[in-house]
């Protein structure tokens, strides 16, 4: 597994005031495999991967992409890397169009030629089924719609990590289907980091399961391994809400 | 005059600058740190306040005291009614939206400033001080017969000068007491704190800030119908305790009390002290620099502290 | 979709003729006003690329139009520079100043950023009083008609004056027209909508702004510069407060974040202070009302309510 990591982190901490949100987390992302987060709500889910995508400065620890250091990078220069993040609480242009949402998030990659951006922005479009509206504000969609065009403006920058915090949140059961339909076809081309709180698509879609406790990691492996677990069944898979 | 007593000269004029900028820069810290709000017509209601005491003043005849202290009392309430209204009709309608607040605020500012203009014109015109008795100051010094003291020539304040520091300090120990006792004051704090969780409670936040932007502009205009008998009323005369007012409340600490005072007797100390020794324009761009820096490299002021 | 993306062109070269033809129609009072508007507007435009177009309400803007000015005026009179490089020095100084501003006041956000940039330009006025000796301070100075000369055309005179207004004018309406819709235009609008979001999507926000704020001071720079050539006086009244003001205000009233909001701003408000300003010494009374009315009912402004409304591809 370590050969084909694409993203590790060593020790990484972060104290806010005195409180300990994470602690010394070591964490292997496998290329091109979905792996999910999980644990129980103030687990420092979030807070670890704001420190991936350095939204949120870590107070101590090493973050490596593809075997390089890049705790020094600023959260656009990680992105550049391909790491693509999409927020928990949703985050869009609320006053562009839904195409130009997306082509806000292609462009720094497709650069100047419009028609190529128009078909790159196009497909992402299609692929989330937003073609239908590409033409309306991003600000009058639905929660639903606009949690979609977060995913779609993360697709369209095609990258090499995509993280996801909490993207079913507050979907209908058929756009959750279809969330999990269109991980399964990221498969192989996109390593996916997944924060996620409904178990059912976290076991339908999830190669590995990292999960957290106290800010710390409390047990990995294959869903399999985790349901297995002890330890995690006491500290979260027992608790009902699961 | 030699140094030494030029110095002490010049710091009780500073010390007077302080108290009178405590007071107006007071009003604006409460209103920033309750509201948000950055209140950029808050000079033009230190302007009010000067002119409402000059006309009650003129209006009453008799002796100066009687005019002065009904100015007192009727300049910052008129001055606090109309903030309070400014709030309710302006303010309150754009939802104290950063942008359109200091925009709106800048309209305010011309709005009462050019009126002012047409009704009060353009002239400075003076209040007489209700008592002016003239202090002079001892210097002592060591000479040839050891500790001497002497009465140097044009060392001198006025027992008005006195009385404005005096007054300062009473109101602001007025106001203190008041934030911290009053049933108002509890509201203010709670408001304060956390403004969806005061709503929360049945607090009638909208009315809790139109007493406190009231209070803001009221404070302003206690400062000016204290400076008045020493400086004249004049249409233009907010532009320069606003600019200081701004740089105070910013070194203390945006919202934070205590700084505020504590910037205001630093800054009105050192504006007297400063102009002693360098010309008042360069002194001016080298605060307004200096001010800029703080804001750029210590947004929390030098005396606040930092957010989280 | 060609329809479409064709009337913003069709609407900024109409824009552009209709100024032209102006000239020909107008008597030369109002000839003479509109140079003058147009000049402004170019100010505006500045303004409003930052303002309008980033999202940042920078009260400070005076600085960079005195920069332009004293830079031509400074330069003309006192190194003796013929106008066309006396303009460079202008529009340099003005690009230097928001650079250093720029850098500075950038690590501020919101209200900050604007009483920063406020008392910047108010240690930049100060500055000019100070330096009295050479800048004649409040009174300021005069640039001789003989000096105002480009390739023996004497920009005094009526037509030369509209002209050379509408070339620069033309200049930054085509130039920002071009920039507000290429890359760079689109990642600025982003950062207004949402700045955050835009740094997440991998662009280095805080670059984009400084860029932009480059290219409003000089373009607020080449108006300062073009003004004082063209009307041939510097003075320290156009680096106080309210000069820093006036573009805000106009923005706000033609449209922020619209190509002809700018215009349409100065346009009017040139018109209600001229009007005004024969009836009352109050005249800065208009400005205020016009600024709250605006604020709690057309925050939009004029262009921006008409885009709502009416016309959605207005640029």
């Amino acid at each position: 597994m370590a050969a084909v990591e694409i993203l590790k982190t060593v020790g990484l901490t972060k104290t806010y005031a005195g409180l300990k949100a994470n602690t010394d987390v070591n964490f292997v992302l496998p290329r091109g495999k979905v792996t999910a987060l999980i644990g129980p709500n103030g687990a420092g889910k979030s807070t670890f991967v704001g420190m991936l995508s350095g939204r949120t400065p870590a107070t101590s620890g090493d973050v490596f992409f593809e075997g390089r250091n890049i705790n020094a990078l600023p959260a656009h220069k990680r992105i550049q890397l391909g790491i693509a993040y999409t927020f928990q609480i949703t985050s869009v242009f609320a006053g562009l169009s839904v195409h130009e949402n997306v082509a806000v998030a292609a462009r720094r990659i497709a650069g100047g030629d419009q028609s190529a951006l128009n078909a790159r922005v196009g497909e992402a479009l299609a692929r989330v089924g937003l073609s239908e509206r590409a033409d309306q504000i991003a600000g009058d969609l639905s929660y639903g719609h606009q949690r979609v065009l977060e995913i779609a403006m993360g697709l369209v920058q095609a990258p090499k990590i995509f993280i996801l915090d909490e993207p079913t949140q507050g979907l209908s059961d058929s756009e959750v289907e279809d969330f999990i339909a269109l991980i399964g076809s990221l498969a192989g081309e996109t390593t996916v980091l997944l924060i996620e709180h409904n178990m059912s698509v976290v076991m339908r879609t999830a190669d590995f399961i990292t999960v957290l406790n106290n800010g710390s990691v409390l047990a990995r492996g294959t869903p399999e391994q985790v349901r297995a677990d002890r330890h995690v069944q006491a500290a979260y898979l027992g608790t009902p809400d699961a | 005059m030699e140094f030494g007593p030029h110095l002490l000269l010049a710091s009780l004029e500073g010390f007077v600058t302080a108290a009178i900028l405590a007071l107006t820069a007071m009003g604006l810290s409460i209103v920033f740190g309750v509201m948000r709000v950055v209140n950029v017509a808050h000079g033009e209601f230190y302007m009010l306040g000067a002119v409402i005491a000059w006309w009650v003043a003129s209006l009453l005849g008799g002796h100066p005291a009687i005019g002065f202290v009904l100015a007192l009392v009727v300049a910052p309430l008129v001055v606090g009614a109309l903030a309070a209204v400014a709030d309710r009709l302006i303010l309150q309608r754009i939802n104290y939206d950063p942008d359109r607040t200091i925009v709106a605020t800048i309209g305010l500012l011309y709005i009462i400033q050019q009126t002012t203009l047409m009704t009060f014109g353009p002239e400075a015109r003076p209040v007489e001080a209700p008592f002016n008795t003239r202090l002079a100051l001892p210097w002592f010094e060591f000479g040839d017969k050891g500790l001497t003291m002497f009465w140097p020539w044009g060392l001198s304040t006025t027992s008005y000068k006195l009385f404005v520091i005096g007054a300062a300090v009473a109101i602001l120990l007025g106001l203190w007491l008041f934030m911290r006792h009053s049933r108002f004051g509890l509201l203010m704090r709670a408001t304060q704190q956390d403004r969806e969780t005061a709503l929360a409670f049945g607090i009638p936040v909208d009315r809790v800030y139109a007493w406190v932007f009231g209070l803001g502009a009221g404070l302003a205009a206690v400062g000016a119908v204290l400076v008045v008998p020493i400086q004249q009323a004049h249409y233009l005369m907010g532009q320069d305790p606003l600019l200081l007012s701004f740089i105070v409340v910013i070194i203390g600490g945006l919202g934070s009390l205590p700084g505020t005072i504590i910037a205001a007797v630093l800054i009105g100390m050192s504006d007297g002290i400063i102009s002693v020794f360098f010309t008042p324009t360069l002194a001016k761009i080298i605060a307004t620099l200096l001010v800029a820096m703080v804001l750029v490299f210590r947004p929390q002021g030098l005396l606040g502290r930092r957010a989280q | 979709m060609t329809g479409k993306s064709r009337a913003p062109n069709l609407m900024v070269f109409g824009v552009l003729l209709c100024l032209g033809l102006l000239f020909l129609v107008l008597p030369a009072y109002h000839a003479g006003n509109l140079a003058r508007i147009m000049v402004l507007a170019v100010y505006a435009m500045g303004y409003n690329l930052l303002f309008g177009y980033t999202g940042l309400l920078s009260l400070g803007h005076a600085m960079f139009f005195a920069a332009g000015m004293y830079g031509l005026g400074l330069s003309m009179t006192g190194w003796g520079l013929s106008p066309v490089p006396a303009f460079a020095v202008g529009v340099g100084a003005a690009t230097l100043a928001s650079a250093i501003i720029g850098f500075l006041a950038l690590r501020t956000r919101g209200v900050a950023f604007m009483i920063v940039t406020l008392m910047f330009a108010q240690a930049g006025y100060l500055v000019i009083l100070y330096f009295g000796a050479y800048t004649r301070g409040d009174e300021g100075f005069v640039i001789q008609q003989a000096d105002r000369m480009i390739a023996g055309i004497d920009l005094s005179g009526d037509a030369a004056r509209y002209f050379t207004a509408f070339i620069l004018f033309a200049v930054c309406f085509l130039g920002l027209a071009w920039l507000v819709r290429a890359p760079f235009g689109r990642t600025l609008i982003a950062i207004r909508e949402n700045e955050e979001r835009a740094q997440m999507l991998g662009y280095d926000t805080t670059m984009y702004k400084l860029r932009a704020m480059i290219v409003s001071g000089a373009i607020s720079g080449a108006a300062g510069a073009g003004y004082a050539l063209l009307f041939g006086y510097v003075g320290a009244t156009f680096a106080t407060v309210q000069y820093s003001i006036f573009p805000l205000l106009w923005v706000l009233l033609g449209g922020a974040g619209t190509l002809i909001g700018p215009l349409v701003g100065v346009f009017f408000m040139f018109y209600l202070i001229d009007i005004s300003s024969a009836v009352t010494s109050a005249y800065m009374l208009i400005a205020g009302l016009a600024l709250v009315l605006l604020t709690l009912f057309a925050p939009q402004g004029f262009a921006g309510e008409l885009r709502k409304r009416v016309f959605a591809w207005l640029p």
